[in-house]
């Protein structure tokens, strides 16, 4: 690694852009993203930036249960998104559907079937310490090309799963 | 030294790039450490700005389907060219470009095109975000370039010569007052910043004009906007700050002044809100002009 990729490398831990994605969360999570940037957590001493499009984010931060409508969706941001990126989940509904689970129009299945998520932070909803560690991690991760997608590229990863959680039955 | 060994050292050395990139990082660093520590929070660490532009520089750049190839990836280099070029114009001591008459007007032409890239980019890039932004600012920059340019040609008007070194050599006076509080006026409108930060409002229109742009092109964006706001700061300087006869004090004092703008501006902005765009023009034209007129008068009267 030449000196240019390693300061490319250490740019892509210290300076992390998200963009937020609501899958069909309750709101819950989204509202606990808000007080990162408030001077108690205070996100951008991390070089975390919020940012409303896609094309300018690093992390994407998905919540919420996945909905028949909300796949999609969910596809097309991430395709918007410039490599290197990494997906964060947030909260328990991306997981499993949370308390969700069964209803007619939610898919109750996880997210990595949709999109290759890296970092998992679980609660209902998460602590904001604990989305703040979800950021950190996924942007370690961007800094090792240890993401998902990044693996994918490089081939060192096997291939990844399809897309096989379509409409429920 | 022949003529255009000494342009390219300007633009690529001294006062351009290699030295314009990081007292420009610096500057924004400052402005966001402000900010935050105004605003309670501890703020980004000293290299933000220097991570950010090489992050985006590693990243891959989406084009969106539509959109003309050439003239996307074109607009930000053009943006970063004019803006590199307009501060090797500037007079900073030790600046090996000779002064030409009329280099005022090539200035202020040089300074309107990152403004131009700026809404060109916005409609180039197909979303309807940025064709609003693009809107926005080009409406603004009819109303902010009214100080700003009056503040500049009173000086001109003054020094009876649109050549920079001659603007440095008017005798210190009260047009220099004047005109300095008519061209703060326009400053934080060029920046950007609140309360005029009415093209950029990601509370509104998500973005700015840039919004489609991803990786190399926006950091060339962002070294645009990192030179700019050294330009706009060391402009205000070398015009208004009176020169003493050593280069290198004068180095000091306009930096010291460039800082000391920038963090007034960026108290302006962190205490006030966003305004309207109505409201912006309104007041650019009613206090901008009233300002304007005071001073073209001062310079008739001497
Ligand atoms: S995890 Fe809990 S808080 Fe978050 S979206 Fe689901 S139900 Fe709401």
């Amino acid at each position: 690694m030449n000196l240019i990729e390693r300061v490319i490398a250490i740019s892509r831990r210290r300076s992390p852009w998200i963009c937020r994605l609501n899958a069909g969360s309750c709101n819950g999570c989204d509202i606990e993203i808000t007080p990162l940037l408030s001077p108690r957590y205070d996100a951008e001493q991390l070089g975390i930036e919020l940012h409303g499009t896609p094309k300018h984010a690093d992390i994407v931060l998905i919540s919420g249960t996945l909905t028949l409508r909300s796949r999609e969706a969910i596809l097309d941001i991430y395709a918007q998104v410039p490599n290197p990126k990494a997906v964060v989940a947030l909260g328990s509904c991306p997981s499993s559907g949370n308390v969700f689970a069964g209803s007619p129009l939610v898919l109750s299945c996880s997210l990595d079937t949709v999109v290759p998520v890296d970092v998992w932070v679980p609660g209902c909803p998460p602590r904001p310490q604990a989305i703040l560690d979800g950021i950190a991690r996924a942007a370690k991760l961007l800094e090792d090309g240890a993401t998902k997608s990044q693996l994918a590229k490089s081939r060192l990863a096997r291939s990844q799963p399809e897309s096989r959680c379509g409409r429920l039955s | 030294m022949n003529a255009v060994w000494s342009y390219l050292v300007a633009i690529a050395v001294w006062p351009g790039l290699l030295f314009a990139a990081p007292l420009g990082w610096l500057e924004l660093w400052f402005m966001r450490k402000l900010v935050a520590r105004l605003q309670g929070r501890q703020g980004p660490p000293f290299f933000q700005p220097f991570f950010d532009v090489m992050k985006l520089l590693g990243k891959e750049t989406v084009i969106p389907r539509g959109v003309s190839r050439g003239i996307f990836l074109a607009l930000p280099l053009v943006s970063v060219a004019a803006v590199t070029a307009a501060l090797a114009i500037v007079p900073l001591p030790g600046n090996p470009v000779p002064s030409l008459p009329g280099d005022v007007v090539l200035l202020l032409y040089l300074m309107e095109v990152p403004v131009l890239c700026e809404v060109l980019a916005g409609y180039v890039s197909r979303s309807i975000y940025g064709q609003v932004a693009a809107m926005r600012e080009a409406i603004l920059s009819l109303a902010y370039n009214l100080p700003f340019l009056v503040a500049i040609i009173a000086m001109a008007q003054m020094a009876g010569s649109f050549q920079m070194r001659a603007l440095q050599e008017v005798p210190y006076g009260l047009v220099h007052l004047l005109a300095a509080v008519t061209f703060l006026l326009a400053l934080p409108a060029r920046m950007k910043l609140n309360p005029f930060s009415i093209a950029n409002a990601e509370h509104e229109i998500i973005a700015d004009s840039h919004i489609e742009y991803s990786g190399p092109p926006l950091a060339l964006f962002k070294l645009s906007h990192a030179i700019e706001v050294v330009l706009l700061t060391e402009l205000f300087a070398v015009v208004f700050i009176p020169a003493t006869p050593w280069p290198l004090v004068n180095l000091v004092v306009y930096l010291v002044a460039g800082i000391l703008v920038l963090g007034g501006v960026t108290l302006l902005a962190t205490t006030t809100a966003r305004l309207r765009l109505t409201q912006a023009f309104r007041f650019y034209w009613v206090w901008g002009g009233l300002a304007s007129a005071i001073t073209m008068a001062a310079t008739l009267v001497r």
